[in-house]
């Protein structure tokens, strides 16, 4: 990608990162640490890889995208906001009482939605669902997932990666956020998923490992996504992403997985994001 | 009824499953495993490339279904009422509930009637876990005509399904000129001295019931409830008014099935006696479907006994 295609995938990061606080910061509730880490990939989806039209969200043909950790619906509304499926000015009513932005992915009432998610260990499965209706439908058709790195301790994850495997989905992509950490604390303390990579290629996955705070490993590995169709093997991109990147105090801190910004803190975050969309227009 | 013609309705599944797969070409079909004993191997082979199977994992297997039919296709799952309903409510409850997804699950082996295999596989909670599902519908055919018919009617409705098929071979009481209709009970027997209202197997049991009530002088209503849930509220609120006594029939946990369906409907709007047979909150056991039937009162004579109590005679 060129250096102005770059920058303004990393500027639309920074909106979607302001869109996670303000509407985290206006539902005195829900999760933005898992959010911000997955921040830069929410924005090169749907800005640079997904196949879709904002204008009409049910497009058969269109790509699927199943937030498989679907706590982490303020990073997804935001991205799906400012790429124009419903205004940003909804955001801050996330999880208010007569809102149609759900606590977690409603596919019935939020626009652009696939797939609705918030149990963890299911989005997986119906992304496969897709990749292989669309399969089976002869659909050239890609369906992505994104996990938590603590989901993976659920057990449907890895009947999910079989059967993609067994049906030869090439045209799914597993992406998963390893920010290291989830509720209880390090994901290495309260649950060791690791080897993440060698689990994965053992259930018969393609597996690349990037930065995913990059947009060019980013691209890379998307790219090596496309160049696997037609091998048979699904695609697993293993992020590694830093928990509330990208706010200074919520970076790598379990605290901040499931607990909104006060007002203050609101401020002190959205003034650093202006400031990192500062730096990048010079 | 020795001489009458049984067909196990997991046999009508599968049967059902290949006659609309030659006409519906956006249905495909799920299985765990079991496709020899849930019947979608009938399927399988008229259609290899339509049924798929998800090895076992249940829980996979249902959200795949999800999944499949965001894409415009109508996915059967099938595997075992224990494993469908109950390994993979959560998934059902999340993934096909909650989003009101075009899911059928048809869900065989339920019940007592499983027989040799014993509790862990005699499913007598599915009934109760898919109820209190919003917007499920939730189905038991009482013979193979009504199977076949209701595997179509599910296929034709949008929306998810619950339906259980039996093991056992069953009798087959109804003409092929049956018409099934989903969320309408079928009077069998008119009477107003009791109502017998019974699901699935436990029809041609209340059929049974109601001739030898009859000898004895008692006319009792027979309704066969295939669908449990949405309930066909006018017809039972109309047996409440005009029998004035109800006595429930399921293969089912006497907790949370038609019985207390029925019970909750007519305490809230036309009050009466009701009786439940069911399974009276305990598991099952092996043994041979027939013995396990009588032993656990879900029989002919032992309706005609709550009949006759309930009655005071
Ligand atoms: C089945 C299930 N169990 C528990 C939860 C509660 N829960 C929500 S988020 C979370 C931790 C997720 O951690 P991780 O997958 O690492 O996500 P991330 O760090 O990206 O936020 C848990 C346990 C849930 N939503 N679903
Ligand atoms: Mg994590």
């Amino acid at each position: 990608m060129t250096p102005e295609e770059k920058r303004a995938l990393q500027l639309t990061a920074v909106s979607v990162r302001e869109g996670i606080l303000t509407s985290t910061h206006g539902a005195k509730a829900g999760h933005p640490g898992g959010s911000l880490s997955a921040a830069d990939v929410f924005t090169y989806l749907y800005f640079k890889e997904l196949r879709i039209d904002p204008k009409n969200p049910r497009w058969e043909d269109r790509d699927r995208f199943v937030l498989s950790k679907g706590h982490t619906a303020p990073g997804l509304y935001a991205v799906l906001a400012l790429r124009g499926y419903f205004p940003v000015e909804e955001l801050p009513r996330l999880r208010h009482i007569d809102s149609f932005l759900q606590g977690h992915p409603n596919m019935n009432t939020v626009p652009g939605v696939d797939m609705s998610t918030g149990s963890l260990g299911q989005g997986l499965s119906a992304a496969a669902g897709m990749a292989k209706g669309a399969k089976y439908l002869g659909k050239d058709v890609n369906a992505y997932a994104l996990l938590g790195d603590g989901e993976l301790a659920e057990g449907q994850i890895w009947e999910a990666t079989m059967f993609a495997a067994h049906y030869k989905l090439d045209n799914l992509c597993i992406i998963a956020d390893i920010n290291g950490l989830q509720i209880d604390g390090r994901t290495k303390d309260v649950m060791n998923t690791e080897p993440v990579d060698a689990k994965f290629a053992a259930f018969g996955c393609d597996v690349v490992k990037v930065d995913g705070h990059d947009f060019d490993q980013l691209e890379a590995a998307f790219a090596r996504f496309h160049e696997n169709h037609g091998s048979g093997r699904p695609t697993c991109i293993l992020m590694k992403t830093t928990k509330g990147k990208g706010v200074s105090y919520m970076e790598d801190n379990a605290g901040w997985h499931g607990k909104a910004p006060n007002d203050e803190e609101y401020a002190k975050g959205m003034a650093e994001l202006a400031e990192a969309r500062k730096a990048l227009e010079v | 009824m020795a001489d009458v013609k049984k067909v196990a309705t997991r046999d009508s599944y599968g049967n059902a499953l290949k006659e609309l797969g030659a006409v519906a070409e956006n249905l495909v079909v799920l299985d765990a495993d079991l496709a020899g004993a849930t019947k979608t191997a009938i399927f399988q082979k008229a259609f290899p490339d339509r049924h798929f199977d998800c090895g076992i994992a249940e829980a996979n297997m249902i959200d795949v279904a999800a999944g499949l039919s965001t894409m415009g296709l109508v996915p059967f799952a099938a595997t075992f009422a224990m494993f469908a309903a109950g390994r993979a409510y959560e998934q059902v409850r999340n993934t096909i509930g909650y989003p009101h997804l075009n899911v059928k699950i048809g869900a065989t082996h339920g019940g007592i009637s499983v027989g040799e295999d014993g509790a862990s596989h005699q499913c007598c909670e599915d009934f109760a876990l898919m109820r209190t599902i919003p917007g499920m519908t939730v189905m038991c055919p009482s013979d193979d005509v009504e199977a076949r018919q209701m595997v179509k009617a599910a296929y034709e409705m949008n929306g998810p399904v619950y339906m259980r098929f039996g093991r056992a071979a069953t009798p087959v009481f109804h003409g092929e000129d049956f018409k099934f209709e989903i969320g309408k009970g079928e009077v069998l027997r008119d009477g107003t001295d009791a109502a017998i209202i019974a699901t699935g197997i436990m029809v041609p049991e209340a059929i049974e019931a109601g001739k030898l009530l009859a000898e004895e002088g008692i006319n009792a209503r027979v309704i066969n409830m295939a669908t449990i849930k949405p309930l066909d509220e006018e017809l039972v609120l109309q047996a409440a008014r005009e029998c004035g006594k109800l006595v429930t029939v399921e293969e089912h946990s006497i907790i949370g099935g038609l019985g207390e369906a029925v019970c909750s409907l007519v305490s809230e709007r036309c009050p009466v006696p009701v009786k439940r047979i069911g399974v009276n909150d305990e598991f099952g056991h092996s043994g041979p479907a027939a013995a396990l039937l009588e032993q656990f009162g879900l029989c002919a004579d032992n309706i005609v006994k709550q009949v006759r109590a309930l009655l005071g005679k």
